[in-house]
């Protein structure tokens, strides 16, 4: 358990992806069976205990300590398992060994409820105070320390020098403590196999087309999509159950339960776009936004954000392998596919048709629709494979859009940047002559660009709130981003879709900075833009779902 | 009948006063005399006309103040040497908070009361160790009033450094100490362990440092963080003022781990919105147990608390009969963790 307590609390104050992978090896390395895989199993989710609930807490604590000293402290500390863990009293004779995270996650599954009081509060007597905060978040699910399953994957990936691929496939034959998946990674065993599971397969990623590299292309052998701006995700659909993974190899099927109703009954493995569309139209980013990062989701957000996934590609249908067929062939075998079983809350990405690069250029040129980030160049030979093979497939991204705005605000970032000013807001002026923030931007800048940016806020500080500093009214930064949006959360009632600053603008006056008004114009949902500015593909060149 | 020590010894705006020896202990602005209990600059200001205390907090005081401002006139008074000051017996005992640091004890008419100023009743290797002495009126600091408060063994939490170091051994490891006491106590601590390397610190660092060397205390191989080249400090501790862990200063270091040394580090959050990745619970004061044990021990029947959370210090004593009082002394606690801000 102290062991376990000591990873938690280096995981809870670490940011960096880095240094949590190095704890995670160290875990894995130092750790012995079973605490080894219930430790990552608890960190990761995948471990929960329904029967012990934060009530019984309280009630120990009550119990045990004077109930004003409880209340202040629990005022201070502001979190009832830290306050618990730390005021607990320390009982004189008490001499019973700590309890191992096997031993608590065994009693824990298997004790009868009205024995959990006695049997925690035993435990908390056994432990110390950082051990008694992991026990008692480890009861009631809240350990928060920024660890995913797909985390603790690589970690063992890296720890046993394996394919993290590999890991994948065999997670899901194994239960926590994942002792044959051990045995396997230590060679001393097979890999765990769940035949159909529904794993992940590596995704096929693109290249940013580098300027010039088209006039070496031949228009006729490439396929061009619209590439949309949701999130890349692959539907996994097999007897033993559906998931939707995310690019990053995280499953996300329960915050997406329409769509993964609508897997049910299928058999196949799909690549796609998930979006929020409503009647055919595909909604801007901010509002698949508010469909992300939740563990569940309400009828009210069902409703109001309705998502479906725009189809890519196939890679499995039944269980044949399509992956080393030509992109044409697959994209033939989807289409097909599509005909035959009409799901649910999914579509087709259409093709683009296109006969010469500058052709393909001014329909990208065209495409403002907020939803479209540019184009997918995919060679029309291009087998499937993992990671992000450079030719066969390319992202077209269409040009930014920017606006000179003035920086008001700059915050402290985290980890490596923590003692620079690097996140920063910035501002366009009102007709009133008032500056309003219209957007925050920490990346687009170069290591030189930021140590200057830094000194310029050192020196230009007329406020200070905590980790922020108001600066000077004076210096100008050409933002770029991808599109506009009207939004609600924001005083200028305009979101910015990855605002990142493209040139430091030194060189001009703060009063000539760009105008709210030349900002609203650009926004892609304002009710009152006409639609015939939009994208070719609403008219015609898109085909409706087929129903 | 003995005066009751409220007759003799009041709260006045300049801080304690001793009406009959007319002096005050560890005022806050310039007076004629005063006893000072030690050397953090909330207890120690400049400008006074003549200054008692420790050898050790006078030389601490000189060489933080400059010459010339730790009192025109300086009288060094060793721990248990009482001398009397117009019919007030006056003895300085250890208070084990840092070097030279002394409660004092004033005795008049046979009344007795401690003012203990900051302590720590733990033995440390770096300060003599706090004796409890029986009362009639203790007045304490509060700094980690609050159950909550319990400082693990400090040799646990640098182990826990030591592992950090084992596990990320290309990584620089900034710790946060205080200039005076805590930074000589971490380095004793390490030394202690058996961590033999050399350890680096941050220019403010060595002036107190040199005064602990100049008591006769060996801390091994320190040097200069500020032109050591930033390759020596990979995987080595580097120690430094809580206010450089995280600012330009700490960008010479190779990826640093920042770590701080504090009691405020029990509390999760405090780390957190500090951004500390290795909070190190290790503090120059009494923690909830302490405090109230010390009451105990001196066995007085009144308590003054100076500075802190007298609230629930106040709360605990009542529960077992002993009368608490808030002193509310003015820019206490503006020093040394006893502020969260700088530690």
């Amino acid at each position: 358990m102290k062991a376990f307590a000591a990873l938690l609390e280096r995981l809870v104050f670490t940011p960096a992806r880095s240094t949590k992978l190095a704890l995670l090896r160290d875990w894995i390395a130092t750790q012995p069976d079973p605490d080894r895989g219930i430790g990552l199993a608890a960190i990761t989710g995948e471990l929960s205990f329904s029967t012990a609930k934060a009530g019984l807490i309280r009630a120990l604590a009550a119990e045990r300590t004077d109930p004003v000293l409880f209340a202040w402290s629990y005022d201070y500390v502001g979190d009832l398992a830290e306050t618990v863990s730390l005021i607990w009293p320390a009982r004189a004779g008490v001499n019973a060994a700590p309890p191992s995270l096997a031993a608590v996650a065994e009693a824990l599954a298997t004790a009868a409820k009205a024995d959990l009081p006695g049997l925690v509060a035993g435990w908390l007597d056994a432990l110390d105070a950082s051990s008694r905060v992991a026990l008692l978040k480890l009861i009631t699910g809240g350990l928060r320390v920024g660890v995913s399953a797909r985390l603790a994957k690589v970690a063992l990936a890296e720890h046993f020098a394996r394919p993290v691929d590999e890991i994948e496939e065999a997670w899901p034959a194994v239960d926590p403590p994942y002792l044959p998946l051990f045995r396997w990674l230590e060679g001393a065993g097979p890999q765990p196999r769940a035949a159909d599971a529904p794993v992940l397969r590596p995704l096929m990623l693109a290249n940013p087309l580098e300027e010039g590299e088209l006039a070496v292309l031949d228009p006729a052998s490439y396929r061009a999509e619209w590439k949309w701006d949701g999130i890349r995700v692959q539907l996994v659909a097999t007897r033993l159950g559906q998931r939707i993974w995310s690019r990053g190899g995280e499953d996300i099927t329960r915050a997406f339960p329409e769509v993964a109703g609508a897997m049910e009954g299928l058999h196949a493995v799909l690549d796609g776009e998930l979006l929020v569309i409503r009647n055919g139209v595909v909604a801007p980013f901010s509002d698949l936004q508010q469909r992300l990062n939740r563990k569940s989701v309400g009828p009210k957000l069902l409703r109001d954000y309705p998502c479906a996934v725009r189809l890519y590609d196939i890679l499995f249908e039944g269980e044949e392998d399509l992956r080393g067929l030509p992109f044409d062939a697959r994209r033939a075998r989807l289409e097909a596919w599509i005909d035959r079983f009409r799901p649910e809350r999914m579509d087709l990405s259409a093709l683009v048709p296109f006969a010469s690069w500058d052709e393909l250029s001014r329909l990208r040129d065209g495409a403002r629709e907020a939803a479209i980030e540019g184009l997918m160049l995919k060679r029309a030979d291009s087998p499937y494979l993992a990671g992000r093979p450079k030719g066969p497939w390319f992202k077209w991204k269409r040009d930014p859009l920017t606006i000179d705005a003035v920086l008001m605000y700059a915050q402290r970032g985290h980890g490596k940047r923590s003692s620079f000013y690097s996140d920063y807001t910035f501002g366009l002026w009102r007709a009133d002559g008032e500056l309003v923030p219209v957007g925050k931007a920490y990346f687009g800048f170069t290591d030189q660009e930021l140590a200057w940016l830094d000194r310029w806020i050192r020196n230009n500080t007329v406020n200070r709130f905590g980790p922020v500093r108001e600066v000077e009214k004076a210096l100008v930064l050409e933002i770029a981003f991808d599109a506009a949006q009207l939004s609600t959360r924001h005083k200028s009632g305009v979101a910015l879709r990855f605002p990142r600053i493209s040139r430091i603008r030194s060189d001009k006056p703060a009063a000539e900075a760009d105008a709210l008004d030349t900002l609203l114009r650009l926004v892609e949902n304002r009710p009152d833009r006409p639609s015939g500015s939009a994208v070719a593909v609403r008219e015609g060149a898109w085909p409706r779902r087929s129903t | 009948m003995r005066p009751h020590p409220e007759t003799w010894l009041k709260v006045t705006p300049g801080g304690l006063w001793c009406e009959p020896a007319d002096l005050f202990i560890d005022p806050a602005r310039a007076v004629p005399r005063a006893v000072v209990t030690h050397a953090h600059s909330d207890h120690a200001r400049p400008g006074h006309g003549a200054v008692l205390a420790t050898a050790e907090t006078l030389a601490l005081m000189t060489r933080r103040l400059g010459e010339g401002r730790a009192g025109e006139t300086q009288q060094a008074l060793g721990y248990g040497e009482p001398i009397d000051v117009n019919g007030v017996r006056i003895t300085l005992r250890p208070a084990g908070h840092v070097l030279g640091s002394a409660q004092v004890v004033l005795e008049w008419q046979g009344s007795r009361a401690v003012v203990s100023g900051d302590y720590t009743p733990r033995p440390q290797a770096t300060c003599a160790t706090f004796e409890p002495v029986p009362c009639d009126v203790f007045v304490t600091e509060a700094t980690f009033a609050l159950p909550v408060f319990r400082h693990p063994p400090a040799e646990g939490e640098i182990a826990r450094l030591l592992h950090s170091l084992y596990v990320f051994p290309e990584r620089t490891h900034v710790v946060g100490v205080y200039a005076l006491g805590k930074c000589q106590r971490v380095v004793s601590l390490l030394r202690a362990s058996g961590y033999d390397a050399p350890i680096y610190l941050h220019g403010a660092l060595p002036p107190m440092t040199e005064i602990y060397r100049s008591f006769g205390q060996d801390f091994g191989d320190l040097r200069p963080a500020t032109v050591a080249n930033k390759e020596a400090l990979k995987g080595a501790i580097v120690l430094a003022p809580p206010g450089a862990i995280q600012d330009r200063w700490a960008r010479r270091l190779n990826d640093p781990v920042v770590a701080l040394a504090s009691g405020w580090m029990r509390v999760r959050q405090r780390a957190k919105s500090r951004g500390v990745e290795l909070p190190l619970v290790i503090s120059d004061h009494a923690d909830w147990d302490e405090l109230n044990a010390t009451i105990d021990a001196v066995g007085a029947p009144e308590v003054w608390v100076t500075h802190g959370r007298e609230e629930a210090l106040i709360h605990a004593c009542a529960q077992r009969g002993v009368r608490g009082r808030a002193l509310h002394l003015i820019g206490r606690g503006e020093e040394d963790e006893a502020t969260e801000e700088a530690a």
